[in-house]
């Protein structure tokens, strides 16, 4: 299997702090990674410079997608080579409806106008596999949107605009069982539709059960501190995540 | 690797164009008797706006300049020429109008606009209406649409005139209102009798095209009971070195249970003073809504002030102001509260960016015989970089116990996250941003003639472009 993501001896840094200590994976097409850790080991500071956020600096090492270097990359290029971040905190855009809004992004990702009725029908469909009623997409981007819908909302998106990878930021974290299986589904269709790569960033298991996992990761401290297979994730579960800390 | 987004200034091109003024006849610069008579000889004026006017003057020459609000300090009005006399005489048929006027206003889409859309339109280049037109039907309805100086000179309408002219807004009131009524000129008087709605809206456009000018039209618009108007207003300049003023003056008097609509885009050329005065007294039950998009001009000083005279009166105020790098716009709205039962909502959005400066100011005064008035002021600013500006300025004085109140101020920058967010979805920055914005002025636009929020997005759109690097 090609390697789609490479990151190589990554060092990241936000407001002259160091976070991420010289971190290097490879993840390859069609697969599913796990990145696991304790809070403030760097799981999302990875996930957003992977996606070009601009509160970030790579102060050493790349990123290659594809075998392009797109370290210095912004994000919006990054997107359109086929790069999607679900956000922890998705962000309330008042004033633009979420279907305005994802068609637009649509068009940009894709490069290509959709007709109106083409776009309605296929994001229709995308609202029925997440249980979401369609009065949703008239809405506000995220504005007064509930926790799980907001989540809802980040997977419709990633059904809409099919990347190559999926980064889904603790996409589980608040939400119910009910919503967490609705999530999963939507995962799941974006998994089988597309066959894209997934770098799941999660703290419990419930939202994994239904992938077949190829790789686990364990970042403590900005560095990755050990690597397996899906039974890592179960390992941690039970263990914890004490035994890849430093100890004071 | 942060990417900044440069903003330049607003392309102005529609605006920017503009004729030779060599023809029109300039009155001299600044202000005398001498000048003011002249413009009386020239209008040939009543004996009562003679007076009226030189009461004007003296009024002017002894108030102070304003000093609490943006500086003015750029303004001579000693060089603005007060008065600029058109070498043809109002028409009614577009065809009469000059070729180098009749294209300006063709290429801002009038009377294009009054083919399309509207009952009636009025055009004003710099002092003087040239064109006015109203649709037959709507001249049968008895509805008058006309300049004002016609009007005054028409026995049916002298007195009506004469009883309300600068009534609500007197000379005394500040220094620009007593310029005003020394040297107005031009403008609009709209009439609609009891009991006619007027379905589709009335227009006046005013172009300020001579360099050094000022303009200072008075727009007067009388409605009795049961009536309804939309009217609209808009306002261009091109840009010249030297500054110009735009010192204008509305007077709106609504009948019981009338509704008149008042919607106006101001896109001045950024060089101008835009100093106008804005009123509206309200009767029983009546309502007026304004509908204000302020983008254009050096300094602002926009307050429309609605009155609520009558029981259950009510006034709607929803307002737009966008400055960008060298303007100072200071914009509100002032609402008295008169009577029991009267309401009052006023919901402003403004932005600012490249050092822009965006002021809102808000008076309510609730009277202590409003027993049971509500009033609920909203104002929300953006600004879009750090060195831009935007406060608020919310005053209310209220002086019964029975009374709702409510207010709400919100003022921020456009959030870094929220442009990564919408950038990892595939728009550019300069996208992310302007969807923003538009996103932030929706509620807004959403209240504007459909040409002209077509108009703020472009708008918006052109002020985010920029280039990247």
């Amino acid at each position: 299997m090609a390697n789609l993501l490479e990151i190589k001896d990554l060092s990241v840094s936000a407001e002259e702090k160091e976070i991420l200590k010289g971190v290097s994976l490879t993840l390859s097409e069609n697969e599913t990674h796990v990145l696991m850790g304790p809070n403030g080991a760097g799981k999302s500071t990875l996930g957003s410079t992977i996606m070009g956020s601009p509160e970030y600096t790579v102060t050493k090492g790349k990123i290659l997608f594809d075998g392009e270097d797109i370290t210095e990359l912004s994000a919006d290029k990054r997107a359109k080579k086929g790069i999607f971040l679900s956000f922890q905190n998705p962000i309330e855009i008042p004033g633009i409806t979420l279907s305005q809004f994802l068609r637009n992004a649509h068009e940009q990702v894709t490069g290509k106008h959709t007709k109106l009725w083409d776009f309605k029908k296929q994001l229709k469909a995308a609202m029925e596999v997440l249980d979401m009623d369609t009065s949703y997409a008239e809405r506000d981007l995220n504005a007064g949107f509930s926790g799980g819908e907001k989540k809802k909302a980040e997977i419709l998106q990633l059904l809409i605009l099919k990347p190559k990878l999926a980064i889904l930021d603790e996409t589980d974290s608040g939400l119910d069982v009910d919503a967490v299986r609705t999530v999963s589904k939507g995962i799941d269709e974006y998994k089988r539709t597309t066959g894209g790569l997934l770098l799941v960033i999660t703290h419990n298991t419930k939202i994994l059960d239904a992938l077949k996992v190829d790789k686990t990761h364990i970042l403590a401290d900005g560095a990755i501190a050990a690597e397996g297979g899906a039974e890592l994730v179960g390992q941690v579960i039970s263990e914890g995540f004490e035994k890849y800390t430093k100890k004071d | 690797m942060k990417e900044k987004t440069v903003v330049s200034d607003i392309d102005r091109s529609l605006y920017d164009f503009r004729y030779e003024e060599d023809e029109s006849e300039y009155f001299d610069s600044g202000l005398s008797k001498e000048i003011i008579s002249a413009i009386s000889d020239e209008k040939n004026d009543t004996e009562w706006m003679r007076e009226f006017r030189l009461k004007a003057l003296d009024i002017y020459s002894k108030t102070k300049m304003v000093e609490w609000g943006p500086s003015i300090e750029g303004l001579d009005v000693d060089n603005i020429v007060t008065y600029i006399r058109q070498r043809s005489r109002m028409n009614t048929d577009w065809s009469e109008v000059p070729d180098d006027i009749k294209d300006t206003f063709e290429r801002l889409g009038i009377p294009q606009a009054e083919r399309e859309s509207l009952a009636g339109v009025g055009a004003q280049y710099d002092s003087e209406l040239v064109y006015h037109n109203v649709r037959k039907e709507v001249a049968e309805s008895g509805v008058v649409y006309t300049d004002l100086e016609s009007a005054m000179h028409d026995e049916k309408y002298a007195d009506m005139i004469r009883e309300h002219f600068m009534k609500l807004v007197p000379p005394t009131d500040h220094k620009f209102a007593a310029l005003h009524g020394a040297v107005w000129s031009g403008g609009s008087f709209v009439y609609v009798p009891k009991g006619v709605k007027l379905e589709i809206p009335l227009q006046s456009y005013f172009r300020l095209n001579a360099k050094g000018a000022g303009q200072f039209e008075h727009t007067l618009i009388i409605l009795e009971e049961d009536s309804y108007l939309h009217f609209i207003e808009g306002c261009s300049a091109p840009k010249y070195y030297e500054a110009g003023l735009h010192a204008g003056c509305v007077e709106l008097f609504v009948g019981k249970n009338a509704t008149l609509r008042y919607s106006t885009i101001e896109n001045w050329s950024k060089n101008m003073y835009n100093l106008n005065t804005k009123r509206a007294v309200v009767d029983e039950g009546g309502k007026i809504e304004w509908v204000s998009g302020s983008f254009g001009s050096h300094v602002s000083y926009l307050y429309p002030m609605s009155i609520l005279n009558g029981k259950g009166a009510s006034a709607e105020f929803t307002g737009i102001t966008f400055a960008g790098e060298g303007q100072n716009l200071d914009t509100g709205a002032k609402i008295v509260h008169n009577a029991p039962d009267t309401s009052s909502y006023i919901n402003t959005k403004s932005i600012s960016k490249s050092g822009g400066i965006s002021t809102f100011r808000s008076a309510v005064t609730v009277n202590s015989n409003a027993e049971g008035s509500k009033s609920a002021v909203n104002c929300e600013s953006l600004m879009l970089d750090r060195i831009s500006r935007s406060d608020t300025v919310p005053v209310m004085d209220i002086k019964t116990d029975k009374a709702d109140i409510g207010h709400e101020a919100k003022i921020g920058r456009i959030s870094d996250e929220a442009v990564f967010y919408l950038m990892s979805r595939g728009l550019d920055e300069e996208s992310a941003k302007a969807m923003i914005v538009r996103g932030f002025a929706d509620n807004v636009s959403k209240e504007l003639p459909l040409e002209y929020a077509v108009e703020m997005n472009n708008l918006i759109g052109l002020e985010m472009k920029g280039s990247i690097g």
